[in-house]
C-alpha cells in the first residue's frame, strides 16, 4: 500500500528516481568543471563575471534537484524503473530515423529523401494498406512543395542534383 | 484616431491578409487534432516565418496561439479528448452535452464563448494601451530584471507540489543559455573547446526538441484510439443567444482571462480554475457543473480565449514573454531586429496597435470558418496517433534544419526530444527550461546593465516600480514558503495519524499477546476462572 507522501507525490513513480539521480549527477559533474570551463577575470564586478551565470544556472541545478531527490519517497529502483528506463531507449530508433533523414537529405535531396522517409516509418508504425502509403508520399510532396517551393526556407540543394542537366539542376536546387 | 489609422495601414496588405487566413485556419486545424497543439504547430513555423516581414510572421503565429482554442473545444466536446491541454476542463460539462445529445450546442455555446472572450481581451487592451505605453517607460534595466525574475518565480511556484523540480529545470534552462561565447569579456563558457559550441544553444533547437520532437516520438510511442464520432446536424448559431443569456458568467470570466494572462508564468489554467470556480459558486444550479452546465461551459472557454491577448502585454511591454508561446514569438521579433519592450511602445505604438487589430480580425475569421465548416472539420479528429507522429517528425526537420543547415542542431534537437519525451513520461514540465533560457538571457543583460549604476545594493530598489517589484518578489515567495510549510504539516499530521492508529493498534494486539503469554497471566487467569466456577455453584 503506498504511504501518504507517495501518495501525494505529483506524477508517477516509475523512472523518477532515476531521472532525479542523472540530473543531479549530471549537475554536480558540470559544477566540478566551472573553475576550468569559465574564467574569472579580475577587477570585475561579480555579477559582470562570465562565471556568474553559469554558477547560478549550475549551482540552481545542483541545490533544487538534490533538495527534489532527497525529499522523493523512494530511495530504492525498482524493475518499473527498469521497464521505463527501457522504454526510453525505445524512442532511441526514431531519433535515429530522424538522424538518418538528416543526414539523407544533404545528399539526396530533400524531395526524394522525404518521399522515401514518409512512407518507409509509415510501414514501420504498422500501416501497411496502400491508402495510407499513398496519404504520406502526398503528405510528403506537399510538405516540400509548401516550405521550399512556396515559403522559401533555407534547404540546400542536395550533391547528386549537380549530376543533372543545365535548367533541371536549378530548378530542383531552387525548389525540391 | 490617427494611431488606429496607421496601425489599419499596416494591416492593409495581401501578405497580412494571407497570413490572418493562414493563421486563423491552420489555427483552428491543429487545435483540433489532438496530440498536436498550438507549441508545436509554433516550434515548426518559427524558421519559416523568420524570412517574413515582423507583422507578417508575428499574424500567422498569432492566429495559430489564438485560434487553436477554438479547434481544441472540438474533440473536447465530441469525444472527451482534449483538442489543446487548455481544453481539459471544456470537456467537463462539453462531453456530457454531447453525451445526452446536444453535441451541436455545446459546440455552437463554446465558440460563442471563445469568440466573447477573444474579442472582450483585444478591446481591453486596446483601451489599455495608452496606460502600457506611459507605464513601459518607468521599467529600466533594473526593473526590467526585477519583472523577469518576478516571472521565473511565478513559472517555478505555479507547479504545485513539483516547484523543487521545475526551478531545478529553470536552473538547467539559465545553464543552458549561458553556454558559449560570453558576449562582453569574449570567454568561453562550457564549450570542451568544442566548436559547435561556441555559439551557444539555439532557443529554437531546444524548442523544437522540447515541444515538436518530444511529441512526435510521444506519438510514435502510442497506440491509435479507436473514435467513436457524433453526427452533427443543424446550425450552430444558437450559443451566441445562449450566451446573452449568461452576460455576468462571461464578463467575469474574460476579466479574469485577461488579468491571469498578462501575470508572467500563470496563464490559462489559473484563469479557468478561477473563473469556473466563481461560475459555480454563483450559479442557480451548482450541482450541474461537471454534468453538462452550460455555464460551466462558457467560464472554461471564455477565460482560455481572453489569455492569448493578454500574454503580448507583458511581451510586448517589457520583452519578457510569461509562457513557452510567448517566449518562442520574442524569437521572431529579436531576429528582424525589433526589440519589444518599453522601446516599442514609445516609438512603434501603431505597430502594437495593428497586432492587437490583428486579433480581432482573427476572432472574427475564425467564428465566421467555424460557423460553417465544423462538419467536415470533425473529420481531422480521425487522423491516427502514429501516422501524425510521423509527420510530426518529417515537419520538425524543416524547422530545425532550416536554421542553420546544421546537422548539430539536429543532434541537439533530437537530445532536447528525447528529453522531452522523458519529461512527458514522468509529468515533468518542459515550460521551466524554455522560460529559464529566455528569461535567463534578459537577466543576465539587465543584471549587468542595472548594477552598473549601482554604488549600493539598497540603491538596486530605491525607483518606485523596482520596490514594488521586490515586494511582490517577496511576496510570492512567502506565499509559496507558507504553502509548502502547511502542506509539509498536513502531510506529517496524515503521516501521523495514519502511524498513530497502526502503532496503537499493533501495540494493543501486542500487549494482549504477551498477557496471554506470560505465565504470571496464565495463573491470575486460572485463579479467576476458578473464582467464577466458584461464584457459579452458589447459584
Amino acid at each position: 500500500m503506498p504511504t501518504e507522501r507517495e501518495r501525494r507525490f505529483v506524477g508517477p513513480r516509475r523512472g523518477q528516481l532515476i531521472f532525479a539521480l542523472f540530473f543531479v549527477a549530471v549537475s554536480v559533474l558540470l559544477l566540478s568543471q566551472i573553475g576550468s570551463q569559465t574564467k574569472w577575470i579580475e577587477k570585475s564586478k561579480l555579477f559582470a563575471q562570465p562565471r556568474f551565470w553559469p554558477a547560478v544556472g549550475l549551482g540552481g541545478m545542483v541545490l533544487l534537484g538534490g533538495m527534489h531527490l532527497y525529499l522523493m519517497p523512494w530511495r530504492r529502483i525498482t524493475r518499473y524503473d527498469v521497464t521505463e528506463l527501457r522504454k526510453w531507449a525505445q524512442v532511441l530508433e526514431f531519433a535515429a530515423w530522424f538522424m538518418a533523414y538528416v543526414l539523407l537529405v544533404p545528399l539526396i535531396g530533400y524531395l526524394p529523401v522525404t518521399m522515401a522517409f514518409m512512407p518507409l516509418l509509415t510501414w514501420r508504425m504498422g500501416y501497411r494498406q496502400p491508402r495510407m502509403l499513398w496519404l504520406s508520399v502526398g503528405f510528403a510532396v506537399s510538405v516540400v512543395v509548401l516550405f521550399k517551393g512556396f515559403l522559401s526556407v533555407k534547404i540546400p540543394g542536395a550533391a547528386i542534383y549537380e549530376y543533372l542537366p543545365g535548367a533541371l539542376r536549378s530548378f530542383f536546387i531552387l525548389y525540391l | 484616431m490617427e494611431l488606429l489609422q496607421s496601425a489599419l495601414e499596416i494591416l492593409m496588405r495581401w501578405d497580412v491578409a494571407l497570413a490572418l487566413l493562414a493563421g486563423s485556419v491552420g489555427g483552428v486545424l491543429i487545435g483540433a487534432i489532438p496530440g498536436v497543439g498550438p507549441a508545436v504547430a509554433i516550434a515548426i513555423l518559427l524558421p519559416a516565418t523568420f524570412s517574413m516581414d515582423p507583422i507578417v510572421g508575428l499574424t500567422v503565429l498569432l492566429g495559430i496561439y489564438g485560434s487553436s482554442m477554438y479547434g481544441g473545444a472540438i474533440p473536447a466536446i465530441l469525444i472527451n479528448t482534449p483538442g489543446t491541454a487548455v481544453n481539459a476542463l471544456t470537456t467537463y460539462d462539453g462531453y456530457p452535452m454531447t453525451a445526452r445529445g446536444e453535441p451541436r450546442r455545446a459546440l455552437s455555446l463554446a465558440y460563442s464563448a471563445s469568440f466573447f472572450g477573444g474579442m472582450f481581451s483585444v478591446i481591453c487592451l486596446i483601451l489599455f494601451a495608452p496606460v502600457l505605453a506611459k507605464v513601459a517607460p518607468l521599467f529600466g534595466s533594473r526593473e526590467i530584471f526585477l519583472a523577469a525574475l518576478l516571472g521565473i518565480i511565478l513559472v517555478i511556484v505555479a507547479h504545485r507540489g513539483q516547484s523543487l523540480i521545475a526551478g531545478a529545470l529553470a536552473a538547467f534552462g539559465i545553464f543552458i543559455q549561458s553556454i558559449g561565447l560570453e558576449p562582453v569579456k569574449y570567454t568561453s563558457r562550457y564549450t570542451f573547446d568544442q566548436p559547435f559550441l561556441s555559439s551557444g544553444i539555439n532557443l529554437i533547437v531546444v524548442v523544437l526538441g522540447l515541444f515538436a520532437l518530444s511529441q512526435a516520438f510521444v506519438l510514435l510511442t502510442s497506440e491509435d484510439e479507436k473514435i467513436r464520432m457524433t453526427r452533427l446536424r443543424g446550425g450552430l448559431f444558437q450559443g451566441l443567444r445562449e450566451l446573452g443569456r449568461h452576460p455576468r458568467v462571461a464578463t467575469v470570466s474574460a476579466s479574469f482571462g485577461v488579468m491571469m494572462g498578462m501575470i508572467p508564468g500563470v496563464g490559462e489554467f489559473t484563469a479557468q480554475f478561477m473563473s469556473y470556480t466563481y461560475a459555480q459558486r454563483t450559479s442557480k444550479r451548482p450541482q450541474d457543473f461537471g454534468n453538462g452546465s452550460s455555464e460551466g461551459l462558457i467560464a472554461a472557454e471564455t477565460a482560455n480565449n481572453a489569455v492569448p491577448a493578454a500574454a503580448m502585454v507583458p511581451l510586448l511591454a517589457l520583452g519578457i514573454p510569461g509562457e513557452a508561446l510567448t517566449a518562442m514569438m520574442l524569437s521572431v521579433f529579436y531576429v528582424h531586429n525589433v526589440v519589444p519592450g518599453p522601446g516599442l511602445f514609445q516609438n512603434d505604438m501603431p505597430f502594437v496597435v495593428a497586432l492587437y487589430i490583428a486579433l480581432l480580425i482573427l476572432n472574427i475569421l475564425v467564428l465566421i470558418f467555424l460557423l460553417f465548416a465544423t462538419k467536415s472539420l470533425i473529420q481531422v479528429v480521425r487522423i491516427p496517433n502514429r501516422f501524425l507522429g510521423v509527420c510530426i517528425l518529417t515537419l520538425s526537420f524543416v524547422g530545425v534544419y532550416s536554421l542553420r543547415n546544421s546537422a548539430t542542431d539536429c543532434v541537439m534537437a533530437a537530445l532536447f526530444g528525447v528529453l522531452g519525451y522523458i519529461l512527458k513520461r514522468l509529468s515533468l514540465p518542459s515550460v521551466p527550461i524554455i522560460l529559464g533560457m529566455v528569461l535567463g538571457g534578459i537577466m543576465e543583460v539587465k543584471l549587468r546593465a542595472g548594477m552598473a549604476r549601482v554604488k549600493e545594493p539598497l540603491d538596486f530598489i530605491d525607483r518606485p516600480v523596482a520596490f514594488l517589484l521586490f515586494v511582490a518578489i517577496l511576496l510570492v515567495l512567502a506565499s509559496h514558503v507558507r504553502r509548502v510549510i502547511r502542506e509539509r504539516v498536513d502531510l506529517r499530521a496524515a503521516e501521523r495519524g495514519v502511524q498513530k492508529s497502526a502503532h496503537r493498534f499493533g501495540n494493543m494486539l501486542g500487549r494482549r499477546r504477551q498477557i496471554f503469554l506470560k505465565d504470571r497471566f496464565k495463573k491470575v487467569r486460572a485463579r479467576h476462572a476458578k473464582r467464577l466456577s466458584k461464584f457459579k455453584d452458589l447459584f
